[in-house]
């Protein structure tokens, strides 16, 4: 049976319109996964499900009923008693969506409490019970617990455990875990899914990422520039719209075409025993060795904690190592005083995760291409401005905008332009994709592949992403904890890992029903 | 439906409130007055009309005349550049020397931030005025003094908040970028963190204007200001005290011109600071 029926829906914000003639159905129990790119409109539609678009936000036109019901002729107070009692809504962001000041067991606690589900006294031992099902552990001492006290991963449980409070029959997750780690992303999509499976909630599953899509949903829409382009069970399987194909042909997945395996070569940078102790005596990287040959990619993996950023910034002397050494070309730069390293610093470069922080907003295009070659007085900046600009593939009319003007990935395309203005031997790449959509992050990778053939250049290249690093890598290193857990040539640790929790990395990447949707339709 | 249209409607036609617009005009009018004062009074302001002496207001004297038959309006009109100069003095050296304080204290840190800081610190716990007298009564008399001894005051609030800006843009990537790609430290201090630092400065800088104004005007008051002929709006209070039981016009109208330019000045940094709800 129909549970919430979208027809028609349009939305704009301030008169521009975000979503146009969305709709589609979810079933009781059923999982529907919406997929789409940043600006699609996903979220928008989420939102109006649930009554809660932002400010500005208005209902053009179409309707939503849940349950019989007309939810967009409801009234503020007929909302409370649908929103998390009927309708409930897991967060995209865990680690803003819980009120610092309030320990976690009373927030869950409230939830049952507005709803008159229990009595004060009991409401407390219930929101421990129900920590418990979304798989918090001991939850009698977390429920007293602040959320600063907690992980990324155990908040967003505890944010699963109050949408569970209200037992809704639909429960809206809204990019539940794209700020995870990716075994902790499995794990909680296990717990959400399978809990809803038993108490027969369905849900909304709002996500950029066709590969979990594939895996938990029964049937998906696909949502492009506020439209629906698709919708489906086979969507996956066998994609009918060309945008959708687009869409599968960009995902990172693991099973392109790895690089043929690398000449030997002598190596650019040379690592040993490098480690590095923060203040409190937390041991960040602990005796990590590596070489990068030259013109090559050494990519090092590793979840969020694994000191792998960290490592990046020591070979590029943006941290200071406590231990070990760095060679670069030959010499060993680990202690080199500060004139002799800002020299150094025109042949090693960096390309930040986030081109939305990483270029100065006061400055023009030109400007932020144009300010290593300022820094090291190269004449003729403009014509080596353009020149650059042309290399990433932007249109020389963008010289003259500033960052806030472009998209991310023509961001990250200016940040790379700036990295290779001094024609550097080595570009570090600390998660140069992760916060782009999945066609714009195909593109800069297969740009950051033609620049390294043509220029030569060496990078080390950060990702948490298994599936990203393949299309790049000769060497992989995979970190935990500070060390270094496996290194060896692309195809040896992706295709037969050795270490135990390579192959958990390797097996928690989501898309598994998709690989093997395709791999079948394929032969 | 969600009805939401009538907000962002409203927001389109954003009316100068008619506060806001008086504030303008008052300053608009004291500007003009320090640039051109002959343009708004025919009246000499050092030499008197010894048979209109100590008149009351009147259109002819729309300001009184005082003990030597000087008008009072032609006073005020003349005082402003002097006043007005000297707030500008008084701001601008609390603006560059306190920002410079700021900006060094939170680029360098360690112990030269503690440093400035602990001296700003102590600057912050002197009330300015007293701050400012004890500093005039060293570097000696006259209106410039007076300016930079009242910048001096007040630049302490400068160093924390340029400070305060400084420390949140430096931890900026894209800061860090520009190391990255080989900038001198002095290049990433004058184009990278300054330029991005400076909004909230500035504002601080036309919330000061305000201050500044009352403070040059009391350390005139109390003698430290321009030698007695000159015209200066702190002055001209003073002046009139000993007045003060039979011609009220000598200290009330320059009186009201300090009060008006104080409160048009905080209206307007209030407007600028984006603070108009």
């Amino acid at each position: 049976m129909t549970l919430l029926r979208i027809t028609d829906l349009a939305v704009s914000y301030q008169a521009v319109p975000a979503v146009r003639d969305v709709g589609f159905d979810v079933g009781e129990g059923e999982v529907v996964a919406v997929v789409g790119e940043s600006g699609s409109g996903k979220s928008t539609t989420a939102h109006a499900a649930i009554g809660l678009l932002p400010r500005g936000g208005r209902v053009d036109g179409g309707a939503i009923t849940f349950d019989g019901r007309d939810l967009l002729r409801l009234s503020d107070k007929q909302w409370r008693g649908v929103r998390g009692r009927e309708i409930a809504l897991v967060p995209q962001d865990p680690a803003v969506s819980l009120n610092p000041v309030h320990r976690i067991g009373d927030q869950v606690a409230e939830v049952l409490r507005i709803h008159g589900l229990a009595e004060r006294r009991t409401a407390s031992l219930q929101a421990i019970e129900l920590l418990e099902r979304a798989g918090v552990p001991s939850p009698e001492l977390r429920a007293r617990q602040y959320p600063h006290q907690l992980s990324g991963g155990l908040r967003q449980r505890v944010l699963i455990a109050a949408a569970l409070a209200g037992r809704p029959k639909l429960i809206i997750a809204d990019e539940p875990t794209s700020a995870l780690d990716v075994t902790v992303q499995r794990r909680i999509l296990d717990h959400l899914t399978s809990l809803a499976a038993d108490s027969g909630t369905a849900i909304l599953l709002i996500t950029h990422d066709l590969g979990v899509a594939a895996d938990r949903a029964s049937r998906i829409v696909v949502l492009s520039q506020g439209s629906v382009v698709e919708e489906g069970s086979s969507v996956v399987s066998a994609p009918t719209h060309p945008y959708t194909r687009q869409l599968l042909a960009a995902a990172p997945s693991m099973s392109s075409a790895l690089r043929p395996a690398a000449p030997p070569a002598e190596p650019l940078v040379s690592v040993r025993d490098l480690a590095k102790t923060f203040d409190g005596g937390i041991r960040a990287v602990d005796g990590v060795s590596f070489d990068i040959p030259r013109g090559q990619t050494l990519a090092l993996v590793g979840e969020s904690g694994s000191g792998k950023s960290t490592t990046a910034r020591m070979v590029l002397r943006l941290e200071t190592p406590s231990a070990g050494t760095v060679e670069f070309d030959g010499r060993d730069i680990t202690a080199l005083p500060g004139g002799d390293l800002r020299r150094l610093r025109r042949r090693m470069q960096i390309v930040y995760q986030n081109p939305y922080a990483s270029l100065n907003p006061k400055f023009s295009i030109e400007d932020v291409v144009a300010e290593p070659l300022r820094a090291f007085g190269v004449p003729d900046r403009r014509a080596r401005v353009s020149e650059l600009l042309e290399q990433v593939a932007l249109p020389s009319s963008v010289a003259r905008r500033k960052p806030a003007e472009l998209s991310g990935g023509q961001r990250q395309r200016v940040a790379i332009a700036r990295a290779l203005a001094l024609k550097p031997d080595l570009v570090v790449c600390d998660e140069p994709v992760s916060a782009l959509d999945v066609s714009v992050q195909a593109q800069i990778l297969r740009l950051l592949a033609d620049l390294q053939s043509s220029m030569g250049l060496s990078y080390l290249f950060i990702s948490h992403d298994l599936a990203v690093v393949r299309q790049l890598a000769d060497h992989v290193g995979v970190m935990r904890e500070g060390t270094l857990v496996e290194l060896g040539p692309a195809a040896q640790v992706l295709a037969e890992p050795e270490s135990e929790y390579t192959k958990e990395l390797l097996a928690a990447i989501p898309g598994s029903r998709m690989r093997n949707g395709l791999s079948t339709t394929g032969r | 439906m969600v009805d939401l249209a009538e907000a962002p409607a409203r927001h389109f036609h954003v009316k100068v409130p008619p506060g806001l617009l008086l504030a303008v005009a008052v300053l608009a009018f004291v500007l003009l007055a320090a640039f051109v004062p002959a343009l708004l009074t025919g009246h000499d302001p050092i030499t008197g009309v010894p048979a209109e002496r100590l008149h009351g207001p009147s259109l002819h004297h729309l300001f009184g005349t005082d003990e030597t038959g000087r008008d009072v309006y032609a006073r005020v009109i003349h005082g402003a550049s002097l006043s007005l100069r000297a707030t500008a003095i008084a701001v601008l050296v609390a603006l560059l020397a306190g920002s410079a304080l700021g900006l060094l204290a939170g680029f360098r840190g360690g112990w030269a931030d503690t440093a400035i800081m602990r001296v700003v610190d102590v600057f912050l716990a002197i009330p300015p005025i007293l701050l400012s007298l004890a500093l005039v009564t060293a570097l000696g008399f006259g209106t410039t003094n007076v300016a930079i001894a009242v910048g001096i005051a007040n630049l302490a609030s400068f160093a924390r908040v340029m400070r305060a800006e400084v420390l949140r843009v430096r931890n900026g990537v894209f800061v860090e970028a520009a190391r990255a790609s080989g900038v001198r430290w002095s290049g990433v201090l004058l184009r990278h963190v300054l330029p991005n630092a400076a909004g909230p400065v500035l504002a601080l800088a036309t919330l000061t204007l305000g201050t500044a104004v009352l403070e040059v005007s009391a350390l005139s008051f109390l003698g430290f200001g321009a030698t007695p002929p000159t015209p200066e709006w702190g002055s001209l209070v003073a002046g009139g005290r000993s007045f003060l039981a039979t011609a009220w016009w000598m200290t009330t109208f320059p009186g009201l011109t300090v009060a008006a330019v104080v409160l048009a000045a905080n209206r307007l940094s209030r407007a600028l600071d984006g603070g108009d709800r």
